[in-house]
């Protein structure tokens, strides 16, 4: 008789099962939602079967909100409120942001990051991005007949902490369930990968809207390892668009344009481009506003020209990132090209002679990002089965450090280190009798502090007094798979425990979300508070049928008294979930995670004896 | 039970010796991490996210520490209750003094006079007396027993590390 086959704890669904989970690609320029469905990967449409949304978000008089097309159409008439780019803006303070003398916005320079005035009111980069997301979230849903489980965001292997930790907080805020912040050439480097059946060392050149990374991985079966990343987070084809706008306006002797011009140049300038990649040359003929004929013709020679050493820009990064890996261009056997802007041919040409093969592109630069996301969020909602998994190992792609005596920067985490990793370093006191003592946290490669990015700065009391150089504070930092920080200080020679744990001064403090997702309009009419039960009654559902299962494959693993106080501690559960409290849910996930502590820690045991057991016993004996 | 204090030998499986056989090493943390990485556990309760994080970590650091030989040398000094003392120890011998020196002036007059050969030259040079003493290493702790050389040649690979990164950093710097 055949046997019953039982899954692994928690790595395969049935097929009734399938969770909804998605892959969005939130880009500079345009933005896209993709899916598994039935094991094919695919970009979601929406209602007029376009899959690019454009990353353009307007806010209306009326307190209306358009986004996508609705709100490009709106660029040149209403630039001031209609917002396009966001992502440069993400993390950043208004002097981080280039070209803002041509941009058409009101800045605000509020502390950590930049905030626009509209006419409704001061936008945070954060929500503007959630309306691009909140828009994919619904196309999604739609399309997908069913409440979203959770998606991968993607970002630039190049993002900081601060811009990492911006991208969460905008899909927390578009309501998204975020299962893992993506490096985009990771995304592109898993759906290539496993596309093609790739092995070997592959260089990911990624040159999207408004920035620029370089990943080099070594792929091999079932495994995505990056070995180093390199990139400029503020270079992209947004800056060749600015190049060729300010040689208009310089042809056409055009000194200070209207906000309404610049936008309608620029706009030109994208078109322009767009054209030069397939025609040698393209003719622009316009009248603007203020009565200025522009009457040019822009031959692809000149677009070379004024844009080479924008390549060539790109190709710095890229030399870093193979010294880094130890590597020459010579060992890289493909080099995949991602994002609109590598349609270029120059770019295409450049990054072939610098590397003696020409570049792959056979894939849809524009989508490969968001299918690859949507790749790894079929995995990490579990509608996968184990064997069927792939084992990504990502790194971080700028040092992580502290500031000590003179501005200057130690570092604790260097660039590249594969995460999640940890790292812990000792510091003592400047002077007799010190009780306190000042974390600042930084990232970056240079040496002094004011050439980094300031992350954090956080105070840690209760230090006891002491000699100069006697106390021993152990800080610890801890970057997780979504490549985001944490750090904590513990004094160590008295046994005092005085420990902090900080959120990156740029990120939104939780209180700031929640005040968002209350002032947002569309939240205004959800109940807040039935949002909130459901999502707590959905997360003990979740947590409950996850033990289930993990019973059923390992119950042996507790002795009678020990399932029994499990068992209770998921009735309790169960019973706080029909119920309506969201507190008395709380409260019972957290017993519920104390009471299964224990049996996932021998769970975790059990696993990782598994996958040593597949080494023979006698080579363990030497 | 196994647990995160474990030596990092014992996570891999592997016999406690400064010679390790990389291929074993590499195999043995991919098929740990296949286990225990957060992307296994992204649908999974917050305690198996927690474990799943701590122990991913774990791995990553072991797995960086037996890799470098210079790591792997300080960490097995340590498991012997042996303290490379870098910062403190000044019992260092006069020639390796001298040839701190020399490398030094070498570095700083390439640096200075932006020569790039001159500069790749040093690095070859830096990685051939890197591999010596790794030789040296070798011996000093899988042979000799002998940890006060181990000792030394850990504090000798400690400042050749730290020049190689200063000579990556020149290069760097001249293409910029």
């Amino acid at each position: 008789m055949a046997l019953l086959q039982i899954s692994e704890p928690g790595m395969s669904t049935e097929p009734h099962q399938h969770r909804l989970a998605v892959g969005i690609d939130l880009g500079t320029t345009n933005s896209l939602v993709a899916t598994v469905r039935n094991g094919v990967p695919q970009c979601l449409q929406d209602d007029e079967g376009k899959t690019l949304l454009p990353s353009i978000v307007h806010y209306l008089p009326d307190g209306h909100i358009a986004v996508g097309r609705k709100a490009q159409a709106a660029l040149a008439i209403d630039p001031r409120n209609t917002i396009a780019s966001v992502k440069r803006f993400m993390g950043r303070g208004l002097k981080d942001v280039s070209h803002v003398e041509t941009m058409p916005y009101d800045f605000v320079d509020a502390e950590g990051m930049v905030r626009l005035r509209t006419v409704q009111g001061v936008k945070s980069p954060v929500e503007v991005s959630a309306e691009i997301l909140r828009d994919l979230r619904i196309r999604a849903e739609r399309s997908l007949g069913g409440e979203l489980t959770g998606a991968v965001i993607t970002v630039p292997a190049y993002f900081d902490d601060a811009q990492r930790q911006a991208t969460k907080d905008a899909a927390r805020l578009a309501g998204l369930n975020v299962l893992r912040l993506l490096n985009e050439p990771t995304a592109a480097a898993i759906a290539y990968g496993l596309e093609n059946a790739s092995e070997g060392v592959y260089a990911v050149y990624d040159l999207g809207g408004g920035t620029f990374d370089i990943s080099i991985l070594r792929l091999s079966r079932g495994v995505f390892e990056v070995v180093a990343t390199n990139g400029d987070a503020s270079l992209g084809g947004d800056d060749f668009d600015h190049r060729l706008f300010c040689w208009m306006l310089e042809n056409a002797s055009i000194s200070l344009p209207s906000d309404r011009d610049s936008r309608r140049l620029l706009i030109k300038a994208r078109e322009v481009k767009e054209r030069l990649t397939l025609d040698e040359s393209v003719p622009v003929r316009m009248t603007l506003e203020s009565g200025d004929e522009v009457d040019l013709v822009v031959h692809r020679d000149v677009f070379v020209d004024i844009t080479r050493n924008l390549v060539s820009k790109t190709l710095k990064p890229v030399r870093k990132a193979l010294r880094d890996a130890g590597l020459e261009p010579g060992d890289v056997k493909g080099v995949v090209m991602v994002g609109g802007a590598t349609r270029m041919p120059h770019v295409q040409q450049m990054v072939g002679e610098f590397f003696g093969q020409p570049p792959l592109t056979n894939l849809d630069p524009d989508t490969v990002v968001a299918i690859g996301a949507a790749m790894q969020a079929n995995v990490l909602a579990g509608n996968r089965a184990a064997e069927e998994e792939w084992l990504l190992l990502d790194v971080i792609p700028l040092s992580l450090g502290i500031e000590t005596m003179g501005g200057l920067v130690e570092k604790i985490i260097p660039r590249n280190a594969t995460i999640p990793t940890a790292r812990a370093q000792d510091f003592t006191t400047f002077k007799d009798g010190q009780t306190a003592m000042v974390c600042h946290v930084v990232q970056g490669e240079r040496e002094l502090v004011s050439a980094c990015r300031s992350l954090a700065r956080f105070e840690l009391r209760g230090i006891p007094p002491m000699v100069a150089g006697a106390a021993r504070i152990r800080v610890t930092f801890q970057v997780d798979a979504d490549g985001l920080l944490s750090v904590s200080a513990r004094e160590q020679t008295t046994g005092i425990e005085a420990r902090v744990e900080v959120k990156p001064s740029y990120g939104l403090a939780d209180h700031e979300i929640a005040d968002m997702l209350k002032s947002g309009f569309e939240h205004a009419r959800d109940d807040m508070e039935a949002r909130s039960l459901k999502e707590q009654q959905v997360e003990a559902e979740r947590v409950l049928e996850a033990t289930e299962r993990a019973l059923l494959a390992d119950s042996g693993l507790l002795d009678a008294a020990e399932r029994a106080a499990l068992d209770a501690a998921m009735g309790a559960l169960r019973d706080a979930a029909a119920g309506q409290d969201v507190r008395t849910i709380k409260i019972q996930l957290e017993n519920f995670n104390r009471a299964s502590n224990e049996f996932a820690s021998r769970r975790m045991d059990k696993s990782i004896r598994g996958a040593l057991a597949g080494h023979k016993i006698e080579d363990l004996r030497l | 039970m196994l647990d995160l204090k474990q030596d990092y030998f014992a996570l891999f499986g592997l016999p406690v010796s400064f010679d390790v056989d990389m291929a074993r090493l590499e195999q043995a943390y991919l098929d740990i991490q296949a286990k225990v990485h957060p992307d296994r556990f992204a649908h999974m309760p917050d305690v198996d996210k927690r474990l799943s994080m701590q122990w991913a970590t774990h791995a990553n650091e072991a797995f960086r520490t037996l890799k470098t030989p210079l790591a792997r040398g300080q960490y097995l000094l340590e498991l012997q209750g042996v303290d490379p003392a870098f910062e403190t120890n000044t019992a260092m011998s006069p020639d390796f003094l001298m040839e701190q020196m020399e490398w030094r002036e070498a570095l700083g007059e390439a640096r200075e006079a932006a020569d790039e050969d001159t500069l790749e030259e040093l690095g070859q040079r830096l990685r051939a007396s890197s591999r010596e003493l790794v030789a040296r290493l070798a011996s000093a702790l899988d042979e000799r027993q002998d940890l006060a050389l181990a000792a030394d040649t850990v504090r000798r690979l400690k400042f050749l590390e730290k020049l190689q990164h200063e000579i990556n950093d020149a290069l760097t710097a001249l293409e910029s």
